[in-house]
């Protein structure tokens, strides 16, 4: 028994000659956010749908929590949380009477449904508007009681589809620290998504994905070292003598910049702020200013396909 | 292909009770039961009121009720027949793309059932909410004709209506089954609308000019009948074998046989050799009369189905 909740293997969807998912292998661990992340087309709904049996596989295989989504579908399902691409409710209903019905389908007890209805629009700050009909929902309501349902369900695995396309800022810091509580309940989330900055920072790990393949896996700054050969950029403002050779000899530290006067720029392959300021209260300057940018996944996506978009078109 | 694990019918019960809710509490559902009550109270009230004066002796009183003698167009078999497809097709149009369009297909169908169960739930719940609906109204007619006419049913009338009720059912199974599949062809439920109510249009008006014409032209006339003034046997097997394509005509046929146990329309040929033009024809002979019409109709029905569902299990789920 592996600790996987999720693994595929050369997984592979054709449309006719058209080919969606293109031979993608990954693993999802127990508890773990992993990112399918990419543009639109990619692939990512497809290997979604695929993993809840909802399309045919055209070769390789996937198996969640050991089952097989093409023969055993009610078992994956019956595991698997799925927060589609702008979920849809039933407009003339409550939110209540929704979540009942989805209760009803998934055969939870009569006696526990209000019970885990009720503590699940809680989780979710919906609990004042469960009576009321979704038709007034905003998007953002909606997509709250979608992730309701997941925790009403009781999953081990929640599959969510671009859960924050179409929301504002506040909207999806908000739904983001849901998932990450998901997580801390031990739910396996995956979640795919075309903005890679706003999904990075709940990600464990990511996939990027490209026309079909798996481009890059991996956590964040592994990817970072991969592509950009460093990946964090610690700013440094500070008076002081030849500062720029003590940072270079930090261990770690790719590449200074002299930005200005008393300005660096520290490309490095961790987070170098502690012996930078080290460096310059030992040079006897003054610190005046130190802050860290970890690496963007905009950064190594665009910087990936700047290097390799040429010979992944022709492949 | 492997086994599936698990049964398909998961969850049938929950779509099914949740569907049928739906479809009563529905405002388009109170709309349709409201033109069905107005037409049919119109035409019994003028078919009530016809028997009270003119029919003294008549041994099938209650099934003059339902289909008056003579008045071909303001009878409530017409009325059912032109109004349960309708009923039919309003309630099915929608079923499968509606889901589709609200963007809860995906959603429902990653709950752990088998499209099976959604699509075999939205079809029972529509005819059982159709059942409903023509039972209450046919109870409804019969009351009325209780008052009204004074005089109870037999046993022979009663069973007749009951024939007709059950094959007025597998009628609006016909067109329910035919929305349905138009709704899983169809990601418009504008357009499944318009081909269900097209093809009934075609099938009801043209459809039976149609057939005649076609008919004549795969198997011409012989001169030689014609000039007895008769039909050429086979000429008439083709205008009827096609006429019948249409529901509604093995509907008509099926009503007539039940209803009018002395017209003998269909059988005049097999009625003339056994002597026994003029006298109404019994129950048991009346119930083989329209047992092809019958079968044909639940057969369309289950065939109607399993096309749709074929198409809905081979879709891409993806809106």
């Amino acid at each position: 028994m592996t600790d996987n909740v999720i693994e595929a293997s050369a997984l592979t969807k054709r449309y006719g000659r058209a080919t969606a998912v293109d031979g993608i292998s990954f693993t999802v661990g127990r508890g773990e956010i992993f990112g399918l992340l990419g543009p639109n087309g990619a692939g990512k709904t497809t290997t979604i749908l695929m993993m809840l049996g909802l399309t045919d596989v055209t070769a390789g295989t996937v198996r969640v929590l050991g089952h097989d989504p093409v023969r055993e579908p009610l078992q994956v399902k019956r595991v698997v949380g799925y927060l589609p691409d702008t979920v849809g409710f039933y407009d003339y209903m409550t939110a209540e009477d929704n979540l009942r019905y989805t209760a009803a389908l998934i055969g939870i007890p009569l006696a526990d449904r209000d019970k885990r209805i009720t503590s699940a629009l809680e989780r979710v700050g919906l609990q004042d508007v469960g009576h009321k009909h979704v038709g007034a929902f905003s998007r953002g309501m909606r997509q709250r009681l979608g992730l309701a349902e997941i925790l009403m369900k009781d999953v081990s695995v929640a599959i969510l589809d671009e859960p924050t396309s179409g929301l504002d800022p506040h909207a999806t810091s908000e739904l983001l620290e849901m998932i990450r509580s998901l997580k801390r309940d031990g739910v396996a989330v995956l979640l795919s998504s075309h903005l890679l900055e706003r999904v990075q920072s709940v990600c464990d790990r990511v996939a990027l994905f490209h026309s079909g393949r798996i481009a890059l896996l991996g956590t964040v700054p592994e990817l970072a070292r991969e592509v950009l050969g460093g990946g964090y950029n610690v700013e440094v403002e500070a008076d002081g003598e030849g500062l720029a050779l003590r940072f270079s000899e930090i261990g770690g530290v790719k590449a200074v910049d002299q930005s200005g006067p008393a300005r660096y720029r520290l490309l490095a392959d961790r987070d170098v702020r502690p012996q930078a300021a080290a460096a310059v209260v030992n040079a006897g300057g003054a610190l005046r200013r130190l802050s860290v940018e970890e690496p963007s996944l905009d950064a190594i996506y665009n910087h990936y396909f700047e290097t390799h978009g040429g010979q992944n078109a022709a492949a | 292909m492997p086994q599936r694990e698990g049964s398909p019918w998961r969850g049938l019960n929950v779509v099914f009770f949740r569907e049928l809710f739906d479809h009563l509490t529905s405002v388009r559902m109170l709309v349709l039961e409201f033109l069905v009550v107005l037409f049919g109270a119109a035409v019994v009230y003028f078919a009530a009121e016809q028997i009270r004066n003119t029919t003294a002796e008549d041994p099938f009183l209650f099934l003059r009720l339902f289909a008056p003698p003579g008045q071909s167009l303001l009878s409530f078999v017409v009325v059912i027949s032109i109004l349960v497809p309708i009923m039919s097709i309003g309630l099915g149009f929608d079923a499968v793309n509606g889901e589709y369009n609200r963007r809860t297909m995906s959603r429902i169908l990653s709950q752990p059932i088998y499209r099976d169960a959604l699509l075999f739930g939205k079809f029972l719940a529509g005819l059982t909410t159709l059942t409903i609906c023509l039972v209450t109204l046919w109870l409804l007619v019969i009351g009325f004709g209780l008052l009204r006419l004074g005089i109870p049913p037999g046993a022979e009338e009663i069973g007749r209506l009951l024939i007709f009720l059950l094959v007025t059912i597998a009628y609006a199974g016909v067109w329910l089954a035919l929305s349905l599949l138009l709704s899983v062809v169809f990601r418009s439920t504008a357009t499944a609308a318009l081909v269900a109510l097209g093809l009934w249009l075609f099938l009801s008006l043209l459809w039976p000019a149609l057939a005649q014409m076609l008919g004549g032209v795969i198997s011409p006339p012989d001169i030689r009948f014609a000039q007895l003034g008769l039909p050429t046997p086979d000429t008439l097997a083709w205008q009827q074998g096609l006429s019948r394509l249409s529901p509604g005509t093995l509907y008509g046929e099926a009503v007539v046989a039940m209803l009018n146990p002395d017209a003998q329309s269909m059988t005049t040929l097999l009625a003339q050799f056994q002597g026994r033009i003029g006298s109404p024809l019994p129950l048991d002979e009346s119930i083989v009369q329209a047992w092809p019409q019958i079968v044909s109709l639940i057969a369309g029905t289950i065939l109607l189905y399993v096309v749709g569902y074929v198409a809905f299990q081979r879709q891409e789920v993806r809106a």
